[in-house]
């Protein structure tokens, strides 16, 4: 689904973010992406959703080699991402309902079609009641199940999440992690960035770590190299 | 259809809608935009109001003069024939020689008839006319020529054989003067055309304002909403939906602007209306100011409605494509 070929971004003014990245990550897969900050998680993401370019190597999505994605498609691209924010990216003047619609309208559906699915989505991020709601008048949990729904809404094969879990307590942390695990079961493949790693030891997901901008390790939670080397990340 | 992957497709595409029904659709979500951005305007009634203001008061004036041109143009349309010509007579001709010329004139082909005003009539008709009144009446003697007015036939009104019946008259021994009164009325011409490229000049400049005061404003509120642009980017909204709100706020602020300055250029007519009856009363002629009528509006509120689209085309173009989520 996505795969990084020796990629490597360097920004302008020579600070290098990611070094020589190599991963696969298959079709329907769960995995979470950690490492301190500045370690090149959110660049990682960027990388996927098009708003950097890789300065060498290649991005892959389902074999399309996002190089060759011209700036025009890129919006067409990224209605196949849903995107999850720590900051939540809501429209703060507008409804809930509003919020969670806004892609199904960017893609021009009907407006029947558009309640039917955003209702459904809603439900199933427990939000029904609050769908006239403003997002300030929600709280900080429920705010990131606003942007969980926006970014599931027109079904994308894809999942990116940079922090969803940034603001929360731990028994919420693990809420929002269940609903995306139930978008897994249903065949999304998903990618969490995050550094709570205490949230990614309770988890048997494959975790892949970057420090520097290298990616140190890639494989399932219990290889994972756990406190004894946090220091060392 | 979804560029990445097979198979699966975006939007309306998925659920099986005819074509027709697409477009209809397509229709109602720009009407849907167009008043979305209605109700934007109206909910900064003072802001608007200034840009609409701004815009409407700069069509009026071009739109005025404009106006003003082309009812000169109108009265004196009627007037690029010859009508008379205006023979002074030396001042020391006899009432005898001024009838015997007068018959003379009359049997000559070129002209229709000729009419005597003597000397004593004119300064009759001045002292009413000139304001003058009793001051002439200190005069010693009258200072007025006799003058013979004399109307051509229809065949010599053009101006070149009024111009070669006027060579002929002034060979006549008892002229002095001749004038023919299709000179003034070149000048006249001359000084609309000059008018008419001032007025030309002024409304481009005008309209190159509108757009840049258009396109200003389009931009602040661009960059008041970036917040919102960055999100709509981040869900994959393309750019061209992004810009469509404001290209009809663009169009908006247009129409409203070519409204308030039909209405306006309408007001100034009416307030206007006094002073021109007066003069056109001096003339003895009946006259109606044309105000702006069907076309005319239409092509004012048209060209109002693209100075506005233009204005926002400017800004949305450079100013959406900057914004991008990092």
């Amino acid at each position: 689904m996505i795969r990084f070929e020796q990629v490597s971004k360097t920004y302008p003014g020579g600070q290098q973010a990611l070094r020589q990245v190599n991963f696969h990550i298959a079709p329907g897969e769960m995995a979470f992406l950690t490492g301190h900050s500045g370690a090149g998680k959110s660049t990682l993401l960027k990388l996927i959703s098009i708003m950097e370019r890789p300065t060498v190597g290649r991005v892959m999505i389902n074999g399309h080699d996002l190089n060759r994605i011209r700036r025009q498609q890129i919006p067409f691209i990224r209605r196949d991402i849903g995107m999850i924010f720590q900051s939540h990216q809501l429209l703060m003047d507008k409804s809930v309902f509003d919020n969670v619609a806004l892609p199904l309208i960017i893609e021009g559906y009907s407006h029947k079609e558009v309640s039917k699915r955003v209702s459904a989505v809603l439900d199933r991020v427990g939000l029904s009641d609050k769908s006239r709601c403003l997002p300030i008048a929600l709280s900080g949990g429920e705010q990131q199940r606003v942007g969980i729904a926006r970014a599931v809404v027109n079904k994308p094969p894809l999942l990116l999440a940079d922090e969803p879990t940034g603001n929360l307590d731990p028994k919420l942390s693990l809420e929002i992690i269940r609903l995306f695990e139930d978008f897994n079961q249903a065949g999304v493949a998903v990618l969490i960035a995050t550094h709570d790693l205490g949230l990614i030891a309770r988890m048997k997901y494959r975790t892949l770590t970057l420090k520097k901008g290298q990616m140190i390790t890639d494989g399932l939670t219990e290889d994972w190299p756990g406190d004894d080397d946090e220091s060392a990340i | 259809m979804s560029l990445l992957f097979k198979g699966r497709s975006q939007g309306a595409e998925r659920t099986g809608i005819s074509l027709p029904q697409r477009l209809v659709m397509f229709f109602i979500s720009h009407v849907r935009q167009a008043l979305a951005s209605l109700g934007e305007l109206w909910r900064n009634p003072a802001a608007s109001m200034m840009t609409i203001a701004v815009l409407g008061l700069s069509i009026t004036l071009p739109s005025t003069l404009y106006i003003l041109l082309k009812n000169t143009e109108r009265v004196s349309a009627g007037w690029d024939q010859a009508s008379e010509i205006t023979l002074f007579l030396h001042r020391d001709t006899q009432a005898g020689d001024i009838q015997q010329l007068q018959t003379r004139l009359k049997l000559w082909p070129e002209v229709e008839s000729v009419v005597h005003i003597d000397k004593a009539q004119a300064m009759e008709e001045f002292q009413q006319l000139s304001g003058f009144g009793e001051a002439l009446s200190y005069l010693d003697n009258n200072p007025l020529p006799d003058v013979l007015l004399v109307t051509p036939t229809s065949k010599h009104t053009s101006p070149t054989a009024a111009g070669l019946l006027l060579d002929k008259l002034r060979k006549e021994r008892e002229v002095e003067v001749g004038q023919l009164d299709i000179q003034w009325l070149e000048r006249l011409h001359g000084l609309v055309g000059i008018a008419k490229e001032l007025v030309s000049v002024v409304a481009l400049l005008l309209f190159l304002a509108v757009v840049l005061i258009i396109g200003n404003t389009i931009r602040l509120n661009i960059l008041n909403k970036r917040d919102e642009i960055l999100v709509m980017k981040l869900v994959g909204a393309t750019d061209a939906f992004i810009q469509r709100p404001f290209l009809y706020t663009g169009f908006w602020y247009g129409l409203l602007g070519g409204l308030l300055a039909w209405v306006t250029v309408a007001l100034l007519l009416w307030w206007m209306g006094d002073s021109i009856s007066k003069v056109t009363q001096l003339y003895q002629t009946q006259f109606k100011v044309d105000g702006l009528h069907g076309q005319a509006l239409l092509l004012m509120l048209g060209l109002s409605i693209l100075l506005g689209l233009a204005g926002s085309l400017l800004s949305v173009h450079k100013h959406i494509r900057a914004i991008e989520p990092k």
